[in-house]
């Protein structure tokens, strides 16, 4: 398998996406999937100009992504899939069974929603739309950076005081 | 915003020049550099946003820009959310400078460019920062 991380970053492509992870995981590609990015040449731009030469970009909606997924997983190269929120995520999960396994790496404050960790902040729906998730048998932990200690799903929501 | 970006606001004056923004203490440590070495450090507002989410970034560097009537923001990383939040807003401010891949010699040389404007001095310290890495020795 050549996704080798799932991660769900509100802030899609930055500093701990293209070094953190994508250096040590020696990240050929990104899948971005965001319907909003995907329908947007100047959001592509700002997102392009953010990873470096040697690495590719590519920009896909929830249908087009679900379509391809299988074609990037026969690939030699080795990516990353990366949506900016839960619910892209869990679209993208329905449809492709081999989704198995998602990273939180980053759900910020927002009104409505509650701190479980320094970086992860959910409402009750984005709580919900993990457990439905996990439910279907996908693997999900909070985990910013490579050295960061993997925090489990039933952790994170077991606790409002879990903050690291 | 935090109290330490209050600080170096009010302690700039309204004299400040250009922000400084980056991951971790980035910004707070370059900016106390420059201030120990020039004790030019309140030309340069500091923000640190950990924590913060992209839109947060935006809001936050918006609302300095606003407060201070700086036209410059120094990052650190290219790919940073920093810098992706400065790209937005610079959309709608077309007189607004970014400058990326910030180092030391490049918040030193801006500082001391007194007699330009601040957004060509900060083309002019881009290019001094760039030409200060240098490497010595190894086999």
């Amino acid at each position: 398998m050549t996704l080798v991380l799932n991660r769900i970053d509100d802030r899609l492509i930055h500093g701990q996406v293209v070094v953190g992870w994508g250096q040590p995981l020696d990240i050929d590609f990104i899948l971005l999937v965001d319907d909003a990015v995907a329908a947007s040449d100047w959001e592509q731009e700002l997102y392009r100009m953010g990873v470096p030469p040697h690495m590719e970009v590519e920009f896909l909606s929830v249908d087009d992504a679900a379509a391809r997924l299988p074609q990037f997983r026969s690939e030699g190269r080795r990516g990353i899939l990366l949506t900016g929120d839960i619910a892209t995520m869990a679209r993208l999960a329905e449809r492709d069974g081999a989704l198995t396994m998602v990273n939180l790496g980053g759900i910020h404050h927002r009104v409505g929603r509650t701190q479980r960790l320094r970086y992860v902040f959910l409402t009750a729906d984005e709580e919900r739309e993990l457990r439905a998730l996990a439910a279907r048998g996908v693997a999900i932990t909070a985990q910013d950076v490579p050295g960061a200690r993997p925090v489990p799903l039933q952790e994170l929501l077991g606790s409002s005081e879990n903050f690291e | 915003m935090s109290e330490s970006q209050d600080a170096a606001v009010a302690s700039a004056g309204g004299r400040a020049r250009a922000i400084v923004a980056g991951h971790g203490s980035f910004a707070a440590g370059l900016v106390s550099a420059v201030e120990q070495i020039t004790g030019r450090g309140n030309l340069l507002v500091p923000v640190a946003v950990t924590g913060l989410g992209a839109d947060d970034i935006e809001r936050t560097l918006r609302r300095l820009m606003a407060e201070t009537g700086a036209r410059v923001i120094f990052t650190d990383l290219q790919a940073g959310s920093c810098s992706m939040a400065a790209r937005r807003l610079l959309r709608g401010v077309p007189d607004a400078l970014l400058i990326c891949g910030t180092n030391l010699p490049v918040l030193l040389d801006f500082v001391f460019a007194d007699e330009m404007t601040p957004t060509d001095a900060a083309r002019h310290a881009a290019e001094r920062g760039r030409a200060a890495i240098s490497v010595v020795g190894g086999a």
